[in-house]
């Protein structure tokens, strides 16, 4: 009657279902044969610009991207 | 959480025991209910205004379940980037649940199942085809419609061996070096979907 339900390993080390579901995922398509790899790369690419905001506005973004940084 | 578990157990079962009759309903079965006494005090204060809307009045009804077994199972198999087969009928699906195989057949009890890496297999008369999903979830509802969702699914044929073999031995490695939780769960991840890999390419 403890509240400890058997839980996935992984959630047991701190994981959450999506980054274990993203992982499995990642793993996979690095595993395919050369024309479906670089289909599936650049499918996944992701290109996005992070930035915190103090006292109303927005501080130095951080830029996370796949594409090549001119 | 479990603490309540075995007493709220013994307490439906003798409820359902006692007074069947108080069982719920599917959904599908209820009538609609919308509530008349608040609709006609509502027509008394404000004449001009529609009564509001609840929430299931917006819900489109359940599919009806049928009352005999469908002969054949109607399959969404989807990922983030393509609807892989979408409203396919077919003979059984097989699916590769974390509890193990699941044969899929029309009529199958109303089922959620987590997906481990593994080969999923669609059978329409002779035809096979197989493909190794990464992970993903199996809803299987009682109008024998299945819902598979996965979040990369390749077919066994554009899997290269070698790179199979060489992430495992790779993965096999790491796990055995590993020092903090989230890296042994990491390579245990990498284990146990190049194990899975390999034996859907090798089996």
């Amino acid at each position: 009657m403890a509240s400890t339900a058997a839980v996935p390993f992984w959630r047991a080390a701190g994981m959450t279902y999506i980054t274990y579901s993203n992982i499995c995922a990642n793993l996979v398509r690095n595993c395919l044969k050369e024309p479906f790899k670089a289909e599936s790369m650049s499918r996944e690419k992701v290109h996005f610009s992070l930035s915190k905001w103090a006292d109303g506005k927005p501080q130095k973004p951080v830029l996370r991207s796949d594409a090549p940084q001119v | 959480m479990l603490r309540q578990a075995s007493r709220l157990l013994s307490r439906s079962v003798t409820a359902a025991s006692s007074k069947s009759a108080t069982t719920r309903a599917f959904s599908t079965e209820l009538p609609s209910t919308i509530d008349s006494t608040f609709v006609e005090s509502w027509k008394k204060v404000a004449p001009n205004m529609d009564p509001p809307q609840t929430p299931s009045s917006f819900m489109k009804p359940r599919p009806s379940t049928a009352s005999s077994i469908p002969t054949k199972l109607t399959v969404n198999f989807v990922l983030p980037y393509a609807s892989e087969l979408s409203g396919k009928e077919v003979d059984m699906v097989i699916i590769p649940a974390t509890t193990g195989q699941m044969g899929v057949l029309p009529g199958h009890v109303p089922t959620i199942t987590e997906l481990k890496p593994g080969i999923m297999s669609v059978h329409e008369g002779t035809d096979i085809k197989k493909y190794f999903v990464s992970s993903g979830f199996a809803f299987l509802h009682a109008n024998s419609v299945a819902d598979i969702i996965a979040v990369e699914a390749v077919p066994l044929e554009n899997i290269d061996a070698s790179q199979v073999q060489k992430g495992l031995a790779e993965f096999t490695q790491k796990l055995a070096s590993a020092t903090t939780d989230l890296e042994k769960a990491e390579a245990q991840i990498g284990v146990e979907v190049h194990s899975a890999m390999n034996a859907a390419l090798t089996g």
